[in-house]
Parts: C-alpha cells; sequence; structure tokens
C-alpha cells in the first residue's frame, strides 16, 4: 500500500470499517511511514474533538409533551375510518334482504356507497401502481448510476481491481463463466488500445454481475455485465455523474454499463469496439 | 338515479324499521372493539420511539440551524413516523426514526430555499489565507465547543448531518448509508471530506483571530 491509498483509507480505518484483510495493509504502512503515521495521529485528534466538543443538543422537556399531546390528537380524530368498516359490516348482515329488494333501505344503501368508495379505493391503487413503475425509472437510473460508480471508486481504492487479473480472454472468461448463472461476452481490445486487464464479480441492482476491466492509457474501464430483462430499454443512455462517464446499452440479452473517467468520446469508442469484436466471435 | 332511490327508500320503510335496529347493534359492537387499537398503537408506539427523541432532535437542529424549525420539524417527524408506523417491522428504530426527521428537514430546507444544500459554497473565502496554521494550533483549539460548533454550522447541510450521524450517534456506515440514502461505499468518502472541510473552516477561523 501506498501514501495516497492510505490517506484516502484513513476515515474508514479511523472508524473501523474496512475489510480485515485492508485493516491490516494500512497497519502495517502506518508502521513503516512517519508521515502517515502523523497524519493519523492528527486526524484521529480532529476527529475526537467532534465527538466531545460539538454541542449535542437535547430535546427539551416541553417538545416531548407536545409530541405527546399531538399523537392523542390524532387518534382522537380517528373514528371516521370505523364509520366505513360499520356500513360494509351492516351490508353483509342485511345480505339475505338484498336479494328480495336490492334498495330495499337506506342502510342497503348506505352500504352501496361503502362498496363504492372500496371500489374507487381499488382503483385509484390499481392506477398508481401501474404508473409509480414508470414515474420511478429515472429515479432507479440514478441510484444505479451511483452504485455503479461506487462500485467503480471502490475498485480502484481498495486494490481490488480484479479477482482474475489476465490480459487473455480464454483465462478470464471460464472463470467468470465458473462463477455466475450467465455467461457474459468477454474480448480483448488490446489492439483498439482498450486492453483488457482482468475480470471480477460484483454485486449490483440486487443480482451477481461480471465486471470486465479494461485500460485506456492510464485509466481504467470497469464494464460491467448482467443478463437484460424482458422489458430493459433498447436504447443507449449516455451519463455523466459526479465526474465520471457512464454509457449504457443492450444488446444480445446482456445489459451492458461503462464506467470511467475517460471522456466521452472514449467511451463511445470503446463501447463501438466491444460490439464489433464481441460480434466476431 | 338519485331521485329513483329516493322513492324506492322512501316506499319501504318498514323495512328500514326493523334491519335499523341491527344496524345500531353492530355499530355499538364495533366501536367497543375498536377504541383500544389506537391505544395501544400509541402506547407501543411511543415505547419505541420516544427513546430517540434526542437523537431526533439533534439531527434536526444541526440540519436547520434554529431551534425553533428543529422543534417544528421533529414534531412532524414524529406524526409521521406514526401515520406509517404499522410498515415499521425492522429492529432499528432509531435509524428508521432518524430517516423520516431527515427527510421532513429536507423538505423544511428546500422549501426555506436554503443554499448550502450542496458542498459548492462560498470555498474560496475559507480556504484563503490560513495555510500557515499547523495541525497542533488546530488540537489546540479542538476543546473549543463554541468555535467546533461555528464552523460546523458553517459546513453544508450533507456534511452536518453525517458527523452529527457518526460522532454523536455512533452510526456504523451501514446505518448511516440507510439514513442518508446514500451507497455504503460512499459513507467513508463523504465523511472524508466532511472533516477535512470542518478543518478547513476551523484552521480559516483560527488564522483570523
Amino acid at each position: 500500500m501506498n501514501c495516497e491509498e492510505a490517506i484516502k483509507l484513513m476515515d474508514g480505518y479511523w472508524d473501523g470499517e474496512l475489510d480485515p484483510i485492508t485493516n491490516q495493509a494500512i497497519e502495517q504502512h502506518l508502521r513503516s511511514c512517519r508521515n502517515c503515521e502523523q497524519a493519523y495521529e492528527t486526524h484521529g485528534a480532529l476527529v475526537r474533538a467532534i465527538g466531545s466538543a460539538a454541542p449535542y443538543y437535547k430535546a427539551p422537556a416541553e417538545l416531548r409533551e407536545r409530541i405527546q399531546s399531538s399523537l392523542r390528537e390524532e387518534i382522537a380524530e380517528r373514528p371516521t375510518r370505523n364509520v366505513v368498516r360499520d356500513v360494509r359490516q351492516v351490508f353483509r348482515r342485511n345480505q339475505p334482504e338484498l336479494r328480495t329488494s336490492l334498495w330495499g333501505t337506506p342502510w342497503n344503501w348506505l352500504g352501496l356507497a361503502g362498496l363504492g368508495v372500496a371500489a374507487a379505493i381499488i382503483f385509484a391503487a390499481i392506477i398508481t401502481l401501474n404508473l409509480v413503475p414508470r414515474l420511478q425509472r429515472p429515479g432507479a437510473d440514478q441510484f444505479l448510476a451511483t452504485q455503479l460508480i461506487a462500485s467503480h471508486v471502490r475498485s480502484l481504492m481498495a486494490n481490488h481491481l480484479t479477482d482474475v487479473a489476465s490480459s487473455d480472454q480464454h483465462t478470464v472468461k471460464p472463470w467468470l463463466d465458473a462463477k455466475l448463472d450467465f455467461a457474459p461476452p468477454v474480448v480483448d481490445l488490446s489492439s483498439e488500445g482498450f486492453p483488457l486487464v482482468g475480470g471480477r464479480l460484483d454485486y449490483l441492482d440486487n443480482r451477481p454481475v461480471a465486471t470486465l476491466v479494461y485500460q485506456r492509457r492510464k485509466h481504467f474501464i470497469n464494464l460491467f455485465v448482467w443478463p437484460a430483462t424482458s422489458d430493459s430499454a433498447k436504447t443507449t443512455k449516455a451519463i455523466t455523474h459526479q465526474g465520471y462517464q457512464l454509457l449504457h446499452w443492450v444488446k444480445a440479452d446482456f445489459n451492458y454499463w461503462a464506467v470511467s473517467d475517460v471522456n466521452a468520446n472514449d467511451l463511445q469508442t470503446f463501447k463501438q469496439q466491444f460490439e464489433v469484436q464481441t460480434s466476431h466471435h | 338515479m338519485a331521485s329513483r332511490l329516493k322513492a324506492e327508500y322512501a316506499s319501504e320503510l318498514e323495512d328500514f324499521e326493523s334491519s335499523s335496529k341491527i344496524v345500531k347493534f353492530v355499530v355499538v359492537k364495533k366501536r367497543e372493539e375498536q377504541d383500544h387499537a389506537p391505544r395501544e398503537d400509541l402506547l407501543s408506539f411511543e415505547a419505541v420511539m420516544l427513546p430517540h427523541l434526542d437523537a431526533a432532535h439533534n439531527l434536526a437542529r444541526w440540519l436547520l440551524r434554529n431551534e425553533q424549525d428543529a422543534q417544528d420539524v421533529v414534531q412532524e417527524a414524529f406524526l409521521r413516523a406514526f401515520k406509517s408506523f404499522g410498515g415499521f417491522h425492522g429492529s432499528n428504530g432509531r435509524a428508521w426514526l432518524l430517516t423520516i426527521v431527515r427527510n421532513t428537514s429536507y423538505t423544511l430546507l428546500k422549501k426555506n430555499r436554503v443554499a448550502d444544500l450542496t458542498t459548492t459554497f462560498d470555498e474560496e473565502i475559507h480556504t484563503a489565507g490560513h495555510e500557515s496554521v499547523s495541525p497542533a494550533t488546530i488540537l489546540e483549539h479542538s476543546e473549543n465547543a463554541e468555535l467546533i460548533k461555528e464552523a460546523m454550522d458553517e459546513l453544508p447541510a450533507e456534511f452536518r448531518e453525517i458527523l452529527a450521524l457518526r460522532h454523536q450517534e455512533g452510526l456504523s456506515y451501514k446505518e448511516i448509508a440507510d439514513i442518508a440514502q446514500i451507497p455504503p461505499g460512499t459513507v467513508m468518502s463523504r465523511l472524508a471530506r466532511a472533516r477535512a472541510k470542518l478543518r478547513e473552516y476551523l484552521a480559516a477561523r483560527i488564522g483570523k483571530e
């Protein structure tokens, strides 16, 4: 581990939130590097100071009373809901009568009104359920983008870029195939200026995914691959987020997300070359 | 339609007489059963959530930097939490409540158009002229509560919140990620930036003295 990495991970180390292996690597580094050790001590003192000197704002007693009385007001207002249930209960009791005279009594009539309300609620629920997934799409994309970037950054930060380091696609592909329930396409793009560095397993969008790592000069490109679902949009999408470039496309039943700090043009070229080469195989 | 209903209802007044008795009985009985439920809900809600009132208030106070707003937000958050308490099945009541407090606070911050929701915040003013302040000097001032409070209040909301959650509540990265709705991998880098910024602001304040 070098100083730059150690400094980057120092907060996680201080908070005891690193995995044991990284933890040990930092410890070793601090023992051997006087500068980083000093930085760590200063940092620790500051962190302690925030904990002990920053004021903690306890809730005043009158706030507790205010909350308790507002909650009691809230339940006092509730019985309106019971009436609807009562009406439905009545409706059930009167059912035999209902068959002989449909509009028999105002109570039946109320019961039907209750049913009408219930039907309206169900109807509204169906509409909402249908609409909501569509409305949430941009948000879901944003969330996935943040996840992808986090995974990209972590891969560069914690010395865990690849699980299998090889520029040979015939080494990387079988390794990934053996660990996943799908077989992602793997090609080396050295002659196109994007040498394959290796492969990695990741967990994204609630499923294990394959990550192919490519290099462009000094930059890395993480290409995340997992099977596309039938409702995946087939369009290519380019997103810039937190200074990272993300490029998404769907091809031959696979979802692709390329994440990198290279410029947008390079990433487009990368996508084209990847598609050309995979179609040859 | 309505007039037809009315007419038929009028023609069958006798039936109305008999069924209304049943109705009354049913209604009274249901009332008795249901009166208990909300009160029990309320008591179990208070038992689970009131112990976290201080944490809720502290977070809101740091986010809003104003006592009156903080109290209003906490009260509103408790009411919201109570209404959706039926949907809470987790074991971490504090994180659940703090998420609601945070969201309610941000709603108010946005409404008041407070310009500190992002990290881009007159950095030039603060970064200028403190290079000469050594870490040791910062440490000497680190027990000055007023100074730390002032420097922390200058930070953007997302930094104030993460520092309060980590250093005052002692929450794990996972819990912080849930409350602040960011990926767990982002917590460490945001904390690091928040601490670095705080140190910078402290240095700037000490440098001015």
